[in-house]
C-alpha cells in the first residue's frame, strides 16, 4: 500500500525525526507490530501447549468439562468478533480514501462488538461462578460429573485462564480503539497517515484469531 | 554553526525531568547504565553477605531462612535486573543506532517505556521484602513456590513486568536493524556487536513471552489455585520446569551473546587488524541463538524426563560448543600478528576469553548425562555458570564500559586504575570460583545454608576471593565516577577504531551524526 505524497487536508502528520519519510515510518511501525504479534502468539502458545498436554492425559475430563459451556453463546461471540474484524478493516479502508465519517462509524461498531463480546463473557462467567465451577482448588460444583472426575476443576482452570487472558486482550484492544476514535475526531488520520489504525487493526485481528482457536478447543471439544 | 560543536546529547537539555522523559537512545542508555549499576551494587552486596555466611561452618551472620532469601534476591536481581538488560539495553541502546549510522532506534517511545517496565518490575520485586521476601531461588520451582508463605507472588510479578522490558527492547532492535541502516550499510557490513544484538533480540522476542505465560500461570496457581503445576490437583510440577527452561535456557544466551559481540569489537579495535572470520562470527551468533531453543532439557536430567529426551538434549547441548568455539578461534586468530594494544578494554576481553573458555568447557562436561547426575545441584554447577555469566558477561560489560566511555562522556578514564580494577576482578574471580569446582566435585550441594566441616577451607578461600572481586568492582566504580568528573578530554576516536560511532564527536550530538553517514566499506578495514 503506497502512501500519497501530495499535500492533503487530512492528517497534518510529520514523521519522526529519525525516519526519512512517512512511508519509511509506516513500514517500520508495521514491522514492529508484527514482531509484537509474534510475542503474543508465543505467550498464548504456552497455554495451548498446556491444554494439549492435559487434554491428552485426561480426554474424558475435558469432554465432561466442555458440556458445561453453552456453545450457542460461544458461537454468538465468534460471529461478533468476526464482524468486528470486518469493520476494523473497513475503518482503515475509509481512512485510506479519506472518508472520515465512515472511518468513525466503523470504529464505533468495532468498539461496540468488543463490548458485546465482554458482556456475553460476563454472563457466562457469572453463571459458572453461581454453579461453583471455579478453577482447580476452588472448585465447589457438586453434580455427578464432579464425582466421576477427580480433577474436573482443571478444565475450568484452562477455561478461565485462556478466556481471561484473551478477554484482557479484548479490553486492551478496546482501549486502543477508543484512542483511535479520539484521534479520528481530531482529524489526525487520512490517506497520507493512518499508521496507528493499521497497527491496532493488526492487533485486533490477532485477538479475533486467538478466539477462533479458543472457541472449538473449549466449547466444541466433545 | 559556531557553538554547534559544544552541543551534545548530554548538555542539549538539562534537568531531571528532561532525562526521565527523554526519547534519545543515548540518554535512555545512560538511564539503563545508572539503574543496572545500582541493581548490581545491591545484588553484589547480597553476594558478599552470602560469602560471609559461608565463611565458616554453622550460622554466623544470618539464619537459614534469611540465607534463602538473600540467595534468592542475589540470583533474581543479577539475572533479571543486571545481566539480561546489562549489555543490550545499556551498551546496545547507546551504540546500536550509531553502529548502523541511524539517528535513533526505530521506536523511541517504546524504548523509554521498556526502561519504565524495568524500574516498575524491580520496584514490585523489591516490595516483596515487606512480605517476608521470596525464598524459592530465582528459578521459582513448583511445588515449593506454590506453598511457601511469603512475597513470592510479588517477586514473580516483578519478573513478569521486567520481561516486558526485555521484549520491547528486542522488538525495537530487530526493527531498527531491518529499517534504519544507513545508506550502504548492508547486513555484511554491520559490526559484529550488531549481529550479536540482533541474535539476542530474536531470542528476546521468541523466548521471553514463554516466561511471561509461565510466570502468569504460577501467579494464577498461587492466587486462583488453578492446579496446572500442582500434583494435588492433577497438575504436573515438571511441566513448570519445561516451561521455565524453555525461556531460561535461551535466556542465558540473551546474557552471553551480546557479551560476545562486545568482545568482537574490543579484539578487532585493539588488534588494529581486520577481524578474522567476520562471516563465521556473525553467523555463529545466529547459530547459537537457533540451537539454544532445543537444549532446555539439560537442566532436567534428574527430573524424571524420558531417557531418550535426555540423550537428545545432551547431544544438542554439545552442539552449542561448535559455534562458540568458532568465535573463540576467530578471536585468537585476530589477535595473532595484530598490532595489539594492551589497554584495559582489551585486558577485559582477554579475561573474557580465558574465563569463558573454562565456563564453556565445564558446560560441555555438564552436558554429559552420567557426569551431570553426579554434579547436578552441586557447587560445580554454581562455578560453571558464574564462569560464564560473571567471567563472560560481566567482564565484557566492564571492557565495553571502558571502551565506549570516551564516546559516552567525552572523557578518558584513568588507565592505571582501570587496570588495577581488572587485576582485582580477574584474580578475585578465579580465587572465588575455581575452588567451587572442587567443592562441587566433592559433593557440596548448592543453595545450602550450611555445610560439613570438610568443605570449610575451600569455602574460606572462595569467600576471600569474593571480597577481592567486590573490591575490584568498587575500584571500577571509582574509575568511572572519576572519569566522568575529572577525566582527560577525549577526541572523537581515542582508540583509532573503525566503526561508525567513532566518526562523530565525543559525546555525540543529539542525532548522532551531523551529516548522514554513507557506508562504503566493512566495519573493520584496518589493513
Amino acid at each position: 500500500m503506497s502512501i500519497a505524497k501530495t499535500a492533503e487536508q487530512h492528517g497534518h502528520h510529520h514523521h519522526a525525526h529519525h525516519y526519512e519519510s512517512a512511508e519509511h515510518e509506516y513500514n517500520a511501525s508495521k514491522f514492529g507490530t508484527w514482531l509484537f504479534l509474534v510475542t503474543e502468539i508465543l505467550m498464548f502458545g504456552g497455554l495451548f501447549v498446556g491444554y494439549i498436554l492435559f487434554h491428552e492425559k485426561f480426554p474424558h475430563m475435558f469432554h465432561a468439562g466442555s458440556t458445561f459451556l453453552d456453545w450457542r453463546l460461544g458461537a454468538l461471540n465468534t460471529v461478533v468478533l468476526l464482524v468486528s474484524s470486518l469493520t476494523m478493516a473497513l475503518s482503515i479502508y475509509y481512512a485510506q480514501v479519506g472518508q472520515r465519517q465512515k472511518t468513525l462509524i466503523n470504529l464505533y461498531i468495532t468498539l461496540g462488538c468488543g463490548l458485546i463480546f465482554l458482556t456475553v463473557k460476563y454472563i457466562e462467567y457469572s453463571h459458572k461462578f453461581h454453579e461453583g465451577l471455579f478453577p482447580g482448588a476452588f472448585f465447589t460444583y457438586e453434580g455427578p460429573e464432579a464425582h466421576q472426575f477427580a480433577n474436573l476443576g482443571m478444565y475450568f482452570s484452562f477455561y478461565f485462564v485462556m478466556t481471561g487472558l484473551h478477554g484482557s486482550h479484548v479490553l486492551a484492544g478496546m482501549s486502543l480503539i477508543t484512542w483511535l476514535i479520539v484521534r479520528t475526531h481530531k482529524d489526525e488520520f487520512g490517506p497520507d497517515y493512518y499508521t496507528p489504525l493499521e497497527c491496532v487493526g493488526l492487533f485486533w485481528h490477532l485477538v479475533d484469531l486467538i478466539w477462533i482457536y479458543l472457541f472449538p478447543l473449549l466449547y466444541l471439544v466433545g | 554553526m559556531a557553538g554547534a560543536s559544544d552541543k551534545n546529547y548530554l548538555n542539549e537539555k538539562s534537568g531531571l525531568w528532561s532525562w526521565l522523559t527523554t526519547l534519545d537512545h543515548k540518554r535512555i542508555g545512560i538511564l539503563y547504565m545508572i539503574s543496572v549499576m545500582t541493581f548490581f551494587a545491591i545484588g553484589g552486596t547480597f553476594a558478599m553477605l552470602l560469602r560471609a555466611e559461608l565463611f565458616s561452618v554453622g550460622p554466623t551472620i544470618m539464619n537459614a531462612k534469611q540465607y534463602n532469601q538473600v540467595m534468592t534476591f542475589h540470583g533474581a536481581i543479577m539475572v533479571f535486573m543486571v545481566i539480561i538488560p546489562g549489555i543490550p539495553a545499556f551498551l546496545g541502546n547507546f551504540i546500536l543506532p550509531m553502529h548502523l549510522g541511524a539517528k535513533d532506534v526505530a521506536f523511541p517511545r517504546v524504548n523509554l517505556m521498556s526502561w519504565y517496565c524495568l524500574i516498575t518490575g524491580a520496584a514490585v520485586a523489591f516490595f516483596s521484602l515487606f512480605y517476608n521476601g521470596a525464598d524459592t531461588g530465582w528459578t521459582f520451582y513448583t511445588p515449593y513456590s506454590i506453598s511457601t508463605q511469603n512475597g513470592t507472588v510479588l517477586m514473580v510479578v516483578g519478573a513478569f513486568i521486567i520481561g516486558f522490558s526485555s521484549i520491547l527492547t528486542g522488538v525495537n532492535f530487530v526493527a531498527t536493524v531491518h529499517k534504519l541502516r544507513a545508506p550502504g550499510m548492508s547486513f555484511w557490513r554491520m559490526p559484529l556487536f550488531v549481529w550479536a544484538l540482533y541474535s539476542t533480540a530474536l531470542l528476546q522476542i521468541l523466548a521471553t513471552p514463554v516466561l511471561a505465560i509461565t510466570l502468569l500461570l504460577l501467579t494464577c496457581e498461587r492466587v486462583l489455585g488453578i492446579g496446572i503445576f500442582d500434583p494435588k490437583l492433577g497438575g504436573d510440577p515438571v511441566l513448570f520446569q519445561h516451561f521455565f527452561w524453555f525461556y531460561s535456557h535461551p535466556a542465558v544466551y540473551i546474557m552471553i551473546l551480546p557479551a560476545m559481540g562486545v568482545v568482537s569489537e574490543l579484539i578487532a579495535a585493539f588488534s588494529h587488524k581486520t577481524i578474522f572470520g567476520y562471516k563465521a562470527i556473525a553467523l555463529s551468533s545466529v547459530g547459537i541463538a537457533a540451537v539454544s531453543f532445543f537444549v532446555w532439557g539439560h537442566h532436567m536430567f534428574v527430573s524424571g524426563q524420558s531417557e531418550v529426551a535426555g540423550i537428545l538434549f545432551s547431544f544438542i547441548t554439545m552442539l552449542v560448543g561448535v559455534p562458540t568455539a568458532i568465535k573463540c578461534f576467530n578471536w585468537v586468530a585476530t589477535l595473532y600478528r595484530g598490532s595489539v594494544r594492551f589497554d584495559s578494554p582489551l585486558l577485559f576481553a582477554l579475561g573474557f576469553l580465558f574465563l569463558f573458555t573454562i565456563g564453556g568447557v565445564t558446560g560441555i562436561m555438564l552436558a554429559v548425562i552420567g557426569v551431570d547426575v553426579h554434579f547436578h545441584d552441586t557447587y560445580f554447577v554454581v562455578a560453571h555458570f558464574h564462569y560464564v555469566m560473571v567471567g563472560g558477561t560481566l567482564m565484557a560489560i566492564m571492557g565495553g564500559i571502558y571502551y565506549w566511555f570516551p564516546k559516552m562522556f567525552g572523557r578518558l578514564v584513568n588507565e592505571f586504575w582501570a587496570r588495577i580494577s581488572f587485576v582485582l576482578i580477574f584474580v578475585g574471580f578465579n580465587v572465588t570460583f575455581f575452588p567451587q569446582f572442587i567443592l562441587g566435585a566433592m559433593g557440596m550441594p548448592r543453595r545450602y545454608f550450611d555445610y560439613l566441616p570438610v568443605y570449610e577451607p575451600l569455602n574460606r578461600i572462595s569467600s576471600i576471593g569474593a571480597w577481592t572481586i567486590g573490591t575490584g568492582f568498587l575500584v571500577g566504580l571509582g574509575v568511572i565516577i572519576h572519569g566522568m568528573m575529572r577525566g582527560e578530554k577525549a577526541g572523537p576516536n581515542p582508540w583509532g577504531a573503525k566503526t561508525l560511532e567513532w566518526t562523530t564527536s565525543s559525546p555525540p550530538p543529539h542525532e548522532n551524526f551531523l551529516v548522514q553517514p554513507v557506508v562504503t566499506a566493512g566495519p573493520y578495514e584496518y589493513r
